[in-house]
């Protein structure tokens, strides 16, 4: 059997040929670990893989579900996990020294919610460090790259998750999102990546980066997907206090194909404008001209404090990731360093030790921007900026329905093109940034080529509006009826 | 000697009497509990854990604020204190900044009969930290554990302003705080278990127009301890402005063994808690109908417990003041007055033997064998002069002791028939055939010949009839009978 025979199956494709017993989840899971095996030493997309646990769960759901020709939505469906949602009994290091060998005794709400839905973790994904970048180079474990050419990045900071199902190393991922970590590698990776609007996934077990802004999303090579995904992980939580009080998405909330022409589209210009690779913008406006020819509105629209949110979410998210990475103090768990000289060295070389540059970088940002005589100058600031950033969305939906913007302004560039200038990396996530600090759903979705690079498009929607969203971005999807990624790995691509 | 002007504050912690810490299910009953027994990942702050306000730690809070006659802000936010500590598990404490439960409040006590009155600053809610637990040769230890069973554990801080005057102040509104907060069933209060907790700021100044320097003193373990800190800092302070010296601003320790402060080890620098909202917590809005439902939850404080107990029993106030200090001895009281309607009687029995034989044991009334009927007996026994006042001291020590009733405990003793007075009667008549001679001086006038005969009584009783019953008897029998 090889994989490539399903490069374009759904989850119901599977669940088809599960019903007539052409498949089971166990020979589905040996064919991926087999494509782990092969191109995974190349793209380095996983951090563990759950080989032994993963069989011997699709083993007992074999045996349970015997008989029966209608699954839970997720049954027997592998799922790459991102490496900083923790799993009971599964390293869980956020690409990090600091929480290496670091076991937790707990699934994190979205964990337990895919194993009730059926599906099965094929191991953990690969991720800048704590989720602080946007190529996966920051990981202390070693970068992944991107499937479509080996010397280049995959995006971050979910690359693994992204690489992975862009290699078809597994069928569906999950990522996280603070300021485009899912959307940015989904578009460097030619796949599907939802951040659905803040609070609508618990965020319980989800290792935090940013409290105000970490989202879980679904990262998958069809939109179907990503609706089915988003159906199981999204619902209120009592366990966290930031989870909307509503109930799952539902596919019902997606209006009927026949309603897309009534959808307006608004292209807010600032995402238009010189910084922008004008490859990429060529490839979405013709993908622009023919949403026109099928009838939809499209209209311009302006965000005008877009350019001030990338740095206010570099003074916002680091502040919250200082508080929240302060619990790595080598007492509890993870990597403990030093002590002999007593706590302060204990805490002094556990930090240094346990944690990358680009962490510290943050760490020392957010912890300038809360001292005492800078938090009305920088934080309170950010925030304000933020309160402003959310008035420019709700301004722009008040005109239309939706945006469309590129998702990066760049196309997946070399590993180390970004690394020595941190602000240089940080311009990759400008466009997936704004729509993050204002709490908004947002989809990445693929919607050409040049020069054998994705492009993605970015749809953003108000809150809560993620149906309409879905609805688009199968509407593109089915219009442009791209073949769906299953690149040819090999050493001899990688120069 | 010129005068010294003492200020100050206090800064008081209790503990919540919720079933559940304050963000998870975890039990708040530590005490004696093996180490990281009642823990779970949002105590611990494991990676991911997310708290979820337990909201009985916030209403409880309230009530404190409320009954301390504090305004209550329409938002409650929790803000992060950060700073590193092998007790604090996620690296920062949840506590509250700029937008505190309550503010401006004012907090009542009486000292020596004096009114006083301390402002409070502000009211609010926090978690509390794990116990490192130090094994070894010294106090630091060679190895040191951290039990985590108490993080997480809802805590009311109560600040008060600089408002107090002496030590003795200070420690009588402690004593008053805590009346309150266990009258309103919201902590027990307990020092030498901490779940009371109390530090202080403390200056001196030789001139009321010169503010003092502020030194903060922790580590006081007891009402005792708090008085005697703070007597000694005033003391230290005074010395060395007296030698025009300046004390430092610092952080002192009282060293319980040595009786002295001593200087914490650590930074000179001000600590940067770097305050900001906890973005994992939404901030609660507190409805006016909230507000209502808990204060009708409020009971009668002990302020107006004593206006209540001098008006309706006319009881003096000092003798008010104290009862009402204590809820359950306040409810003890009024059982016992309701069997036995002699309030005067019942109190001064109650701050005399009841409080003694409590002290003496360290426990409240509650946890005592005697109830409140048991002990209107008794008195009612020493009413119709069945005994003396003495003879009930030594009664009611062997009541608390075993939980008998008077009548048991006489009883047991073979008190009765003696004491009672036909037995009595039978007594008074040997004594007075016994001695014709004091009979007949005391017939001539001589008044000190009926003092003899009342000691020949008592003497055969053993002490324990009533001087005053036998000497009624023995008048009505030297003036020939009825």
């Amino acid at each position: 059997m090889s994989l490539e025979e399903f490069r374009n199956f759904t989850i119901r494709d599977y669940h088809a040929l599960f019903a007539r017993g052409e498949l089971s989840p166990s020979v589905l899971l040996e064919a991926f670990f087999q494509r782990i095996e092969e191109v995974d030493p190349l793209l380095h997309a996983f951090l563990f893989v759950n080989r032994e646990n993963a069989l011997e769960r699709a083993r007992r759901l074999e045996k349970e579900w015997k008989g029966k020709d209608s699954y839970p939505p997720l049954w027997g469906i592998p799922v790459a996990v991102k490496d900083n949602i923790c799993t009971l009994g599964i390293p869980t290091t956020c690409g990090s020294r600091i929480l290496e060998g670091f076991i937790p005794p707990y699934n994190a709400t979205v964990i337990e919610r895919l194993e009730r839905a059926g599906a099965i973790v094929i191991g953990k994904t690969n991720m800048d460090e704590f989720a602080m970048g946007s190529s996966t180079e920051n990981s202390a474990f070693g970068p992944t790259r991107n499937p479509f050419d080996l010397n280049r990045v995959p995006g971050g900071s979910s690359g693994g998750s992204a690489a992975a199902v862009a290699a078809f190393e597994a069928p569906v991922a999950l990522g996280s999102d603070t300021g485009g970590s899912v959307r940015q590698p989904a578009a460097f990776c030619g796949i599907v990546g939802l951040r659905p609007t803040y609070g609508r996934v618990s965020r319980y077990g989800l290792v935090s980066f940013a409290s105000s802004l970490d989202q879980i999303g679904p990262m998958t090579r069809t939109v179907e997907d990503a609706i089915t995904l988003f159906e199981v992980i999204s619902g209120k939580d009592e366990r966290d206090s930031t989870c909307a009080p509503y109930p799952p998405f539902s596919r019902e909330e997606i209006p009927p194909q026949e309603d897309i022409r009534t959808i307006k589209i608004g292209l807010p210009r600032e995402y238009f404008s010189e910084g922008v690779d004008p490859r990429m913008v060529k490839v979405i406006t013709a993908v622009l001209r023919e949403l026109e020819k099928e009838g939809l509105e499209l209209v311009e629209v302006s965000l005008p404090h877009t350019n001030y949110a990338l740095e206010a979410y570099y003074i916002v998210a680091p502040s919250e990731a200082s508080s929240n990475l302060a619990r790595y103090d080598g007492v509890l768990y993870g990597m403990r360093k030093g002590g002999g000289q007593g706590l302060q060295d204990m805490y002094f070389q556990t930090r240094s030790f346990g944690f990358g540059p680009e962490v510290k970088r943050r760490i020392l940002l957010g912890t300038y921007s809360l001292s005492s005589g800078y938090y009305d100058a920088y934080y309170l600031k950010g925030m304000k900026v933020r309160t402003l950033v959310r008035r420019d969305f709700e301004e722009a939906f008040a005109t239309c329905h939706l945006l469309v913007t590129p998702v990066s302004p760049v196309f997946p560039f070399f590993l180390g093109e970004r690394t020595k200038s941190p602000y240089e990396m940080y311009l990759a996530d400008v466009f997936t940034i704004p729509s993050a600090m204002a709490g908004v759903p947002s989809i990445a979705v693929n919607c050409g080529y040049e020069d054998g690079l994705p492009v993605g498009m970015q749809i953003i929607a108000g809150p809560f509006q993620e149906g309409v969203l879905f609805a688009l971005a199968r509407f593109v999807e089915q219009m442009l009826s791209l073949p769906l990624p299953f690149p040819e790995i090999g050493p001899e691509r990688r120069s | 000697m010129e005068n010294v002007y003492v200020t100050i504050g206090l800064e008081v912690h209790c503990q919540l009497l919720t079933r559940a810490k304050m963000f998870c299910r975890c039990s708040t009953d530590y005490i004696g509990k093996t180490p990281n027994t009642l823990v779970c990942p949002v105590c611990m702050g494991l990676p991911g854990a997310l708290p979820v306000l337990n909201r009985k730690a916030l209403e409880l809070a309230i009530k404190t604020a409320l009954a301390l006659q504090c305004e209550i802000l329409p938002e409650v936010v929790f803000h992060r204190k950060n700073y590193f500590y092998p007790d604090l598990p996620k690296g920062y404490q949840i506590s509250q900044y700029d937008f505190p439960i309550g503010v401006r409040g004012v907090l009542e006590f009486a000292l020596q009969g004096v009114k006083k009155r301390v402002r409070i600053r502000r009211v609010h809610v926090e978690e509390d930290a794990g116990k490192l637990v130090h094994e070894g040769p010294d106090l630091r230890g060679a190895v040191s554990g951290v039990d985590f069973n108490r993080a997480g554990i809802p805590l009311v801080e109560i600040v008060t302003e600089p408002d107090l005057r002496s030590p003795e102040e200070a420690k009588e509104c402690l004593v008053m705080l805590r009346s309150i907060v266990r009258y309103l069933g919201v902590s027990d209060g307990n020092m030498e278990e901490g779940s009371l907790r109390c530090d202080a700021n403390v200056s001196v100044s030789l001139s009321p127009e010169i503010p003092g320097t502020k030194v903060e003193i922790k580590n006081m373990n007891s009402f005792r301890s708090v008085f005697r800190a703070l007597s000694y800092e005033v003391e230290r302070q005074t010395e060395l402005l007296r030698a025009g010296k300046t004390p430092v601003q610092e952080t002192r320790h009282w060293d319980e063994a040595r009786q002295v402060t001593v200087p914490s080890r650590g930074k000179e620098e001000a600590e940067d808690y770097r305050y900001f909202p906890d973005p994992d917590l939404l901030p609660f809005r507190i409805l006016p109908e909230m507000l209502q439902e808990i204060r009708a939850t409020i009971p009668e404080l002990p302020l107006q417990k004593k206006e209540r107990f001098m008006r309706e029993y006319e009881l003096p106030e000092p003798e008010a003041y104290i009862l009402a200090q204590d809820r359950d001895l306040a409810e003890f009281f009024e059982a016992c007055v309701r069997e036995f309607p002699s309030p005067r009687a019942v109190c001064n029995f109650i701050l005399t033997e009841v409080l003694k034989n409590l002290n003496s044991l360290n426990i409240g009334i509650r946890e005592s064998k005697v109830t409140p009927s048991m002990l209107a007996e008794l008195l009612k026994m020493v009413e119709r002069k069945e005994i003396g006042i003495s003879l009930a001291k030594g009664i009611f020590e062997e009541m608390f002791r075993t939980g008998m009733s008077a009548r048991d405990v006489m009883l047991k003793k073979g008190i009765s028939f003696l004491t009672s007075e036909r037995d009595l009667e039978k007594v008074v008549r040997e004594v007075i055939e016994k001695n014709p001679q004091s009979v007949a001086d005391y017939l001539r006038g001589k008044e000190k010949a009926l003092h003899f005969l009342i000691g020949q009584v008592m003497r055969v009783t053993k002490g324990q009839a009533s001087p005053e019953v036998v000497k009624n008897l023995l008048l009505r029998e030297l003036s020939g009978g009825e």
